[in-house]
């Protein structure tokens, strides 16, 4: 590591990347720090990827295991596409969070701790018998050990503020020392305190100097002997902003809206992850968003249904438990052929499961989870920012083909955060919607000859009065039919609208080689890990190529063909293998899955020691 | 295909419609002698005289025998699952609150499997109405108790009786503050077509909940007060500003005594004077709650508008949220949304 310069007795030195967790109780802050670092990380160039964790209660007994919550970034001056698999920096606010976090950390990492949250009724409440502080636990780490609360409570004594008040402003005591030390200027975090704390200046004031104190502190003081730069990544020429999953989800239906000049319906039911969505949209009513917070998931798909039918583009975000109470009413908009996408933000199940940590078990459910015949199509989200893309594309499917679409992120990537190149909004894809106006010649069930679609005649419109619901439908005109004949037709009509989608979306693109010995195939949030694995095999010269999945109903038309050219196929997923299910059943191949189920995403080292053993 | 409807645009000038254009081609599949004719002939009468072009209406329902009845009426019609009909209509509703909404829904749709969505669509005030067809009865599924079957019904799934206490729907549209709570007989055609044409023109959410006879699983669950030779002795029309008198004689009426309701006789000291004259209108909806929950024999079953007052409806107010945004934030600008926030420029 090259010695760039020397100041005040210290050493900055140059990095490539750098990954670190940010540890402490639920109420500590850690997410905002974490957030704060993130952003100025980002506005300084860096690629970034980040991992937030929490628990699912709010606030877990102060100081318990189960209250731990940890924000995980990775940031770099070189291309990057995961939270990193491993820490170098581990920052624990209290005993809880080291015991949670440790086995993550490198060995050798830096281990950055508050030293007065290490008292005996913590340490109780943490299950520690000894001090680790103390019996020499932590001598693999290189241990900074800081009075960090002490200290925060000196540098605000000034302030007519409690001590309850200032204690809660170390967390930027905190962040100011990790600013000094990875060489992050304070002006974007500064900047977000004048507009957060406007209105109450001495909390202000108080954050303001805990986050000084702590830079200064870190200067200062003989503990840190180096810091460290990590340069601007090389990033494609554009404009960026970083963005989280649930944000550029959010932005890709209002997109699709504003192209489609239509109308948005946002219909939900809060449920994690995925009430960020609704919090988003709500605040853009500006752009003709209608939001309706609905008494239940089931209102919140059916109101979404009739908006659909009234000439909105009818949406409904939820996580799996809420999917599972829609899935009748998602049936209804199979039926009744209506527009309205369905956004599913999963989380780790069955039931209520693991409501704040990732997992991407739902494919099965968005495939086959009604009664009946039922096909929807579904598209999934890889990255963060691909979340934009692919909610935008969920509707320009649903306004083509007249279907509701299942869109599929996972909590990973809707609470993760990446830098994203901006569109350009006259580059975005079309969506042309016509309502039907003409009433002669107008049938309900009357189908365009290359979609399949039938018209959106909507409420209003003279001439074109019309009934549909949930019974089957006679062909062409709509009516109720029991006709055994005209129900297997429109069974198989059904099913062959939805497969002549792959006419009209993108082929898959290998990444690698077009041929070899072991193709991975991945769809979703596993994007950035399987990749990333792959191009490591890539440079050791090994036989591996990866294709990832964005549209999983119908795949994409050169799936299967791409398959057959490969030695072995290799599933990765958050999930006991159901995508490997799917393609095994449908290109009767002899794909072997890789599965984890524990409520993070892979790590690349494990997905390369997996690949290793294939090739 | 009607003309009339035709020329005219979204509720602009006068609208000239006839009971006709209100009726499909589909073949009415109710069993012959259901009350649910009765109730979709007044309502096919009704509707021509809103003036409301007829394409603007959306009939929505959920499933049982009174939802096919949006498959009979010639307009938008949207037969949805079952017990969601007020979630649907709010969806269309709240999307296009110029649009006349109706929810055609039974006794198990509302109150039992749909029991949410009816009472939050009433508390929202969404201006739409809701027709709830009270048989007593599922019908569609051949014969079992519903939510309002009274206690000890004997049915096909209660051969020993029923245990449920039955639910009373007016009730609870009053006590989740409904602004238009009336009620109807489906065989009193007269008083239906008035009930109904009074909801179909308050603003908010208004609710009729109209007794009909299925005549195959629940025959005669009213007729004890329905029928011709008794139906004004035991049956008290409410209407806004009249005293409470009923009977053929009209010599009986309803006063409070305390906190109770009592039927009296006129004469011997009793005189109109001391009855109660109905205020529909009171914005405490107290006295129309006790009115709701009187029952034959101790009373006259009500029927009429128990209480019509004016809110702010759901939709109303969404519309006014956006176009407040508008107003203050300039009209959504896509460019300017994605390049918001912290950016940078990578060269």
């Amino acid at each position: 590591m090259p010695v760039i310069e020397t100041e005040n007795r210290k050493d900055l030195v140059e990095i490539e990347n750098v990954t670190i967790r940010f540890a402490g109780d639920s109420g500590d802050g850690m997410q905002l720090t974490g957030t704060q670092f993130t952003n100025t990380s980002a506005i300084l160039g860096n690629d970034i990827s980040t991992l937030p964790d929490f628990p699912a209660e709010i606030r877990a007994p102060a100081g318990s295991l189960p209250g731990v919550s940890g924000f995980q970034i990775n940031f770099s001056s070189r291309d990057i596409r995961t939270p990193g698999d491993e820490p170098n920096v581990l920052v624990a606010m209290n005993p809880a969070a080291l015991k949670v976090n440790i086995h993550d950390l490198e060995k050798g990492g830096i281990l950055i701790i508050n030293s007065d949250a290490f008292a005996e009724l913590n340490l109780k409440k943490a299950g520690y018998e000894k001090n680790p502080l103390e019996d020499g636990s932590l001598s693999g780490y290189r241990v900074i050990s800081i009075p960090l609360t002490e200290l925060n409570l000196n540098a605000l004594k000034e302030l007519s503020l409690g001590k309850k008040e200032a204690d809660r402003c170390k967390n930027f005591f905190a962040l100011g020392m990790m600013y000094w030390l990875y060489d992050r200027p304070l002006d974007p975090t500064l900047n977000w305190m004048q507009s957060k704390f406007q209105k109450n200046p001495v909390v202000l004031e108080a954050n303001v100097r805990a986050l000084r104190a702590g830079f200064n502190y870190a200067d200062t003081t003989e503990l840190f002997t180096t810091h460290y730069r990590v340069r601007k990544a090389s990033l494609a020429p554009g404009k960026y902003r970083n963005i989280t999953g649930n944000e550029a989800t959010a932005l890709g239906f209002i997109a699709a809206a504003q192209v489609a000049k239509r109308p948005l319906f946002y219909a939900s039911y809060p449920i994690t992850p995925a009430s960020d969505i609704l919090h988003e949209l709500s605040r853009h009513k500006n752009f003709g968003i209608k939001t309706f917070q609905a008494e239940d998931e089931i209102a919140a798909m059916t109101a979404a249904i009739g908006a659909s039918f009234a000439g909105h583009l009818g949406l409904t975000g939820t996580s799996g438990p809420g999917v599972a109470l829609k899935s009748e009413a998602i049936g209804l908009a199979v039926m009744t052929e209506l527009p309205v996408v369905i956004a599913n933000i999963q989380r780790g199940g069955p039931s209520t499961g693991l409501p704040t940590k990732t997992e991407q078990a739902d494919l099965l459910q968005a495939m086959f989870g009604r009664n009946g015949e039922c096909p929807v199509p579904i598209v999934a989200a890889a990255t963060p920012s691909d979340c934009f893309a692919m909610a935008f594309e969920a509707f320009r499917i649903a306004t083509m083909f007249m279907t509701p679409v299942f869109y599929l992120s996972d909590g990973y990537l809707g609470n993760g955060s990446e830098p994203w190149k901006l569109p350009k909004v006259d580059e975005l894809p079309k969506i042309d919607i016509e309502y039907r106006t003409e009433a002669e010649g107008f049938h309900p069930y009357l189908r365009n000859e290359a979609t399949l679609a039938r018209p959106w005649a909507i409420p209003g419109t003279p001439g074109l009065e019309h009934r549909i619901g949930g019974l089957e439908k006679q062909h062409i005109t709509g009516n109720v039919s029991y006709d055994p004949d005209n129900h297997e037709f429109m069974v198989r009509l059904r099913a062959e609208k939805v497969a002549r989608i792959a006419n009209f979306i993108p082929e898959v693109e290998v990444f690698g080689k077009p041929e070899g010995k072991v193709l991975v195939v991945g769809w979703g949030g596993t994007y950035g890990a399987i990749t990333s694995a792959v191009e490591m095999m890539q440079t050791r010269g090994k036989s591996v190529s990866s294709v990832h999945l964005r549209h999983l109903n119908p795949f994409p038309k050169n799936l299967g063909e791409v398959l057959s050219r490969f030695e072995k196929v290799l599933v990765p997923e958050l999930n006991l293998g159901q995508l490997c299910l799917l393609l095994r059943a449908r290109y009767l191949v002899d794909a072997i899955g890789f599965n984890k189920v524990k409520g993070h995403p892979f790590k690349i080292s494990e997905l390369v020691r997996k690949m290793e053993q294939l090739v | 295909m009607s003309e009339n409807g035709k020329q005219n645009g979204k509720g602009a000038g006068v609208v000239e419609l006839k009971r006709q254009d209100f009726m499909t081609d589909q073949e009415v599949r109710w069993c012959p002698g259901c009350g649910d004719y009765s109730i979709l002939a007044q309502t096919q009468k009704t509707l021509p005289d809103l003036k409301i072009p007829r394409e603007n209406f959306v009939f929505v329902s959920g499933i049982g025998c009174s939802s096919r009845f949006p498959y009979y009426v010639n307009s938008y019609g949207f037969h949805s699952i079952h017990g969601r009909a007020p979630a649907v209509a709010t969806g269309i509703k709240a999307a296009r609150p110029e649009l006349s909404v109706w929810v055609i829904t039974g006794d198990g749709d509302a109150l039992s499997i749909g029991g949410n969505h009816f009472m939050h669509v009433i508390r929202r005030n969404l201006d739409i109405n809701i027709i709830l067809f009270n048989n007593r009865i599922y019908g569609l599924t051949k014969g079992q108790y519903s939510p309002t079957s009274e206690f000890g019904k004997k049915t096909k799934s209660t051969p020993q009786g029923s245990i449920d206490y039955p639910i009373n729907p007016l009730c609870v549209a009053l006590a989740n503050e409904a602004t238009f709570v009336g009620r109807s007989i489906d065989v009193d055609v007269k008083h239906l077509s008035t009930v109904l044409t009074l909801a179909a023109n308050h603003k908010g959410v208004s609710f009729v909940e109209v007794f009909q006879n299925c005549n195959i699983f629940n025959d005669g669950a009213f007729k004890h007060f329905t029928e011709r030779e008794h139906r004004e002795d035991r049956t008290i029309n409410l209407e806004h500003g009249k005293p409470m008198i009923f009977g053929k004689d009209r010599n009986k009426g309803l006063r409070l005594n305390g906190i109770k309701l009592e039927v009296v006789e006129l004469g011997n000291g009793i005189t109109e004077a001391d009855l109660l004259v109905h205020d529909a209108h009171s914005s405490d909806p107290s006295l129309a709650y006790m009115l709701a929950r009187m029952e034959y024999p101790e009373f006259p079953v009500p029927i009429g508008v128990f209480h019509a007052v004016g809110k702010p409806t759901y939709d109303e107010l969404m519309e006014a949220q956006v176009q407040d945004s508008i107003s203050r934030m300039g009209p959504g600008n896509l460019e300017k949304l994605l390049n918001s926030g912290d950016t940078w420029v990578v060269e």
